[in-house]
């Protein structure tokens, strides 16, 4: 038998040659997993990117069975996820955990982002893969929005109707560019169309090179991690990173544990509560879109809600929509806005540890005001935080630059 | 670990307030349904082909789906719950013209799939508690001025409205209904027909989501295998990691 197996192990380590001389499988294999030296001081903060691809995934794969019965038809759209729901066989359980997913990744997506803000993982050397990342945020944004207009209920046709109309208020050629958008008089047929289109093609092709991207650049300068350390300044004879593992194995089997915690929740929502409190899937949007009845009350799905919650604090349309934009774009700047000797938040001073906290309070805050009724009290308190939102990033290169930092440790701490 | 344990906590406190706050949506009464108490199903079902389907249609739901989940067979279900010639493959329609229903009540009678999912259980139940009688016909507490008069009256009897009279912010009187009284009883007593209604609820949040039965029962067995996995996968990692840990 033994003799059988190494006969096999030899066939196999030829073949493996073979493609190696024409193919840099194993080459790659090392330089990205098994000899990719991460830092050995990995915290809880750092299971969220995997996860993210596993939730990358996972929509992927149940997106390509939903467009097997999906009919992207204004007149059919509505019926036809009710179809999925009740006679394609598992059909429930394929867009549960579609429309599961599209929360959960935002979820872990907004964690993975404040992680890099505690961290200050944007930090030179890492501004494109920060800059990569807020792309890849831009992109998912897009993308949800698209694929919640797909199922054509009240909330997906005036949830569009909405956000389209914000490209209104661009100066002259607004009104043209939400025409164009739409490719209609109105949100229609065609809108629905052709953000099909975008939320099956176009869209996912773009976050996957973005991804790879992500990826390849976090790779050539190296992981952070939660002391801000540069390991790589610290090598030993052979050229390792004194607190550098190898990526695999080590973080292989610690991120599938991650897996494990991540699914048991995950299913936890999808077996128990598949509309997550009315939250992931709205109750409006169980009804089919009708042009002629307005929704009491339309909000936008949680994950835009912050943002919606600052459009909404502003009184002039065109300077909410320009207030909007510039909240994302903000994200931009952050690897120049910090100008701090210290890359976490563990070295930096008070002020920063002050901002930090209250800005993710305010950004939590702001979700919530998003998906309130919008009375004068709530939009009063929006602008509050909306003034506290920008404070962070105006902030933050006067506070970093004053502020005394503690001391670095040579090596990581555990 | 201590992290790990702040942020389960943090998730479960979510994930409860999230389960509160759906429950409390509206000023509608709780709904005391339970969509896997078959019989329950059944009695709904009865109910809902006699009172609802001469004039709505289940147009998203198919009969045979139903004698499936409802544990009756093909015939049962021919025979106890389709009227007219409709078959077990058939969609649950009613027979009621629409073209000509939107003419008899000014606007059609919707159909009422996903209506337990669309505006909840606990609204439908409360709705069909709601209706009472003026001197201008049935009205609701819930729906005002519905299309739809009271179908369930002789079971329910007739309700009068208590009023109140109640100046809002801007001063001006409104009269809001406070209570209703049984001012004559039906065929039921309130105990038996608050029963009824929450067997027609049942079925109409099982008919909102069928799948609902698949997902309760296997969900736990999905969770067992998740959490027998996560403990393999956590005794490998601390296995692992030995080496890393010295």
């Amino acid at each position: 038998m033994a003799k059988a197996a190494s006969a096999i192990s030899k066939n196999a380590n030829a073949f493996g040659e073979w493609v190696d001389k024409r193919l840099p499988v194993s080459h790659f294999w090392k330089e990205h997993i098994s000899e990719y030296y991460a830092p050995k001081n990995f915290n809880i903060m750092y299971y969220f990117g995997s996860l993210a691809l596993l939730v990358l995934v996972n929509q992927i794969v149940t997106g390509i069975f939903l467009t097997m019965h999906y009919k992207p038809d204004a007149a059919l759209a509505f019926g036809s996820v009710e179809y999925i729901m009740r006679d394609v066989e598992w059909g429930w359980l394929i867009r549960y955990m579609h429309s599961t997913g599209a929360s959960a990744f935002f979820i872990v997506v907004y964690l993975h982002m404040f992680r890099a803000l505690m961290y200050g993982s944007y930090q030179k050397p890492r501004e494109l893969v920060w800059i990569l990342g807020v792309l890849i945020y831009l992109t998912l944004m897009a993308e949800a929005f698209m694929g919640y207009v797909l199922p054509w209920g009240q909330m997906s046709y005036w949830g569009a109707q909405v956000i389209v109309s914000l490209f209104g208020a661009i100066p002259y050629v607004g009104d043209a560019l939400v025409e164009w958008i739409r490719g209609d008089y109105y949100i229609a047929d065609a809108t629905l169309n052709r953000f099909f289109a975008l939320h099956v093609i176009a869209l996912p092709l773009a976050l996957l090179a973005l991804v790879v991207l992500h990826l390849a650049a976090l790779h050539e300068v190296g992981s952070n991690n939660p002391d801000g350390i540069d390991i790589k300044s610290n090598k030993d004879e052979a050229g390792i990173p004194r607190d550098g593992i190898p990526f695999h194995p080590y973080y292989t089997v610690k991120d599938i544990f991650g897996v494990g915690i991540f699914l048991l929740l995950f299913a936890f929502v999808l077996f128990y509560a598949p509309t997550g409190g009315g939250y992931f899937l709205e109750k409006d949007n169980f009804a089919i879109a009708d042009p002629l009845v307005t929704p009491e009350h339309i909000v936008p799905v949680w994950y835009f809600t912050p943002y919606y919650a600052i459009l909404r604090a502003v009184p002039d349309k065109l300077m909410g929509v320009v207030l909007m934009g510039a909240a994302i774009f903000v994200l931009f700047l952050m690897p120049w806005l910090d100008r701090s000797k210290v890359r976490s938040i563990r070295y930096k001073g008070l002020g920063s540890k002050i901002l930090l906290t209250v800005f993710a309070i305010g950004f939590i805050r702001l979700g919530m005001l998003g998906m309130a009724e919008g009375t004068p009290a709530e939009t009063i308190e929006s602008r509050v935080w909306t003034v506290i939102y920008f404070a962070f990033f105006a902030l933050m290169p006067v506070v970093t630059s004053l502020e005394n930092t503690r001391p670095v440790p040579e090596r990581v701490t555990t | 670990m201590k992290t790990l344990k702040l942020l389960s906590a943090a998730l479960a406190a979510l994930l409860f307030s999230l389960d509160v706050s759906a429950a409390g949506g509206g000023d509608y009464d709780h709904a005391p349904i339970n969509i896997r108490d078959t019989a329950s199903l059944q009695r709904g079902a009865t109910m809902f082909v006699n009172y609802c389907m001469g004039c709505h249609s289940v147009k998203y739901m198919r009969w045979g789906r139903l004698g499936e989940d409802l544990a009756l067979s093909d015939e049962e279900v021919e025979e106890f719950l389709i009227k007219g010639d409709q078959t077990v493959n058939d969609r649950m329609l009613s027979s009621m013209p629409y073209e000509q229903s939107a003419e008899w009540f000014g606007k059609a009678p919707p159909d009422l799939s996903l209506t337990a999912r669309a505006r909840t259980a606990d609204w439908v139940y409360t709705y069909l508690r709601g209706y009472y009688l003026t001197d201008q016909g049935w009205n609701n507490t819930v729906l005002a001025n519905p299309a739809m008069p009271h179908v369930l009256w002789e079971l329910q009897g007739i309700q009068r409205p208590i009023t109140a009279e109640v100046t809002d912010a801007n001063g001006q009187t409104r009269t809001v209904v406070e209570s209703l009284e049984l001012v004559e009883p039906g065929l039921m007593t309130p105990e038996e027909y608050d029963a009824t209604i929450t067997d027609i609820t049942a079925f109409m949040a099982y008919i909102a989501e069928p799948a609902a039965l698949d997902r309760l029962a296997m969900g736990p067995w999905v969770l067992l295998f998740l959490t027998i996995f996560t403990f393999l996968a956590w005794l490998l990692y601390k296995e692992y990691w030995k080496d890393v840990k010295k």
